[in-house]
């Protein structure tokens, strides 16, 4: 659940997602579920070259399990209160 | 603090300076910011490698991100990275 309230807090920003075939996605995060599904607005593809079947596309739904990455900013996250809710969860997995 | 499960270890890594290694011949280091129990991490300042064989012989490239998220199912192995990394 730690990742799901973490995205949660990214709504609404603009992130770079890498799947698992190689396709990087930028677009600005609108929603996410329990799965770590995403849903991208606006995307735009970094290799259109490479891809050119998405360049007409602008929203997006990715099933959690294609992602590799998703690249952040650094200012987009409170590192301090992540460790912090990391170490919670990781104490209330015990249980 | 118990550390009686292998996931116990990585809390004591958290804010420290991790090495990961991933399927398809990528690895990681950076600072770990935050696990789950799908092994998903957060990582700061890292920095990925990934080696490819181009006609027999070996190359990698190294990827830069100030923060990113890695999805657990493509994880290998964590450990300390070497002292020169």
């Amino acid at each position: 659940m730690l990742f799901f309230s973490f995205f949660k807090t990214l709504v609404d920003q603009e992130v770079t997602v890498e799947l698992k075939n190689d396709i990087e996605l930028k677009g600005t995060l609108k929603s996410v579920d329990q799965f770590l599904n995403l849903k991208l607005d606006n995307i735009s593809c970094n290799d259109k070259t490479k891809y050119p079947h998405l360049t007409s596309v602008r929203n997006i739904f990715i099933r959690g399990s294609n992602v590799r990455y998703v690249y952040l900013q650094k200012n987009m996250v409170d590192t301090n209160l992540l460790q912090d809710a990391a170490r919670r969860e990781a104490m209330s997995d015990k249980r | 603090m118990s550390l009686a499960t292998p996931l116990d270890l990585l809390k004591l890594n958290l804010d420290e300076r991790v090495y990961v290694k991933l399927r398809g011949a990528r690895e990681l280091v950076g600072t770990l910011q935050a696990f789950d129990s799908h092994c998903n991490f957060v990582l700061s300042d890292a920095v990925e490698t990934i080696y490819q064989l181009i006609d027999g012989e070996l190359k990698s490239r190294e990827k830069s991100s100030e923060m990113i998220f890695v999805r657990g199912d493509t994880v290998a192995l964590i450990t300390t990275p070497l002292p020169d990394e």
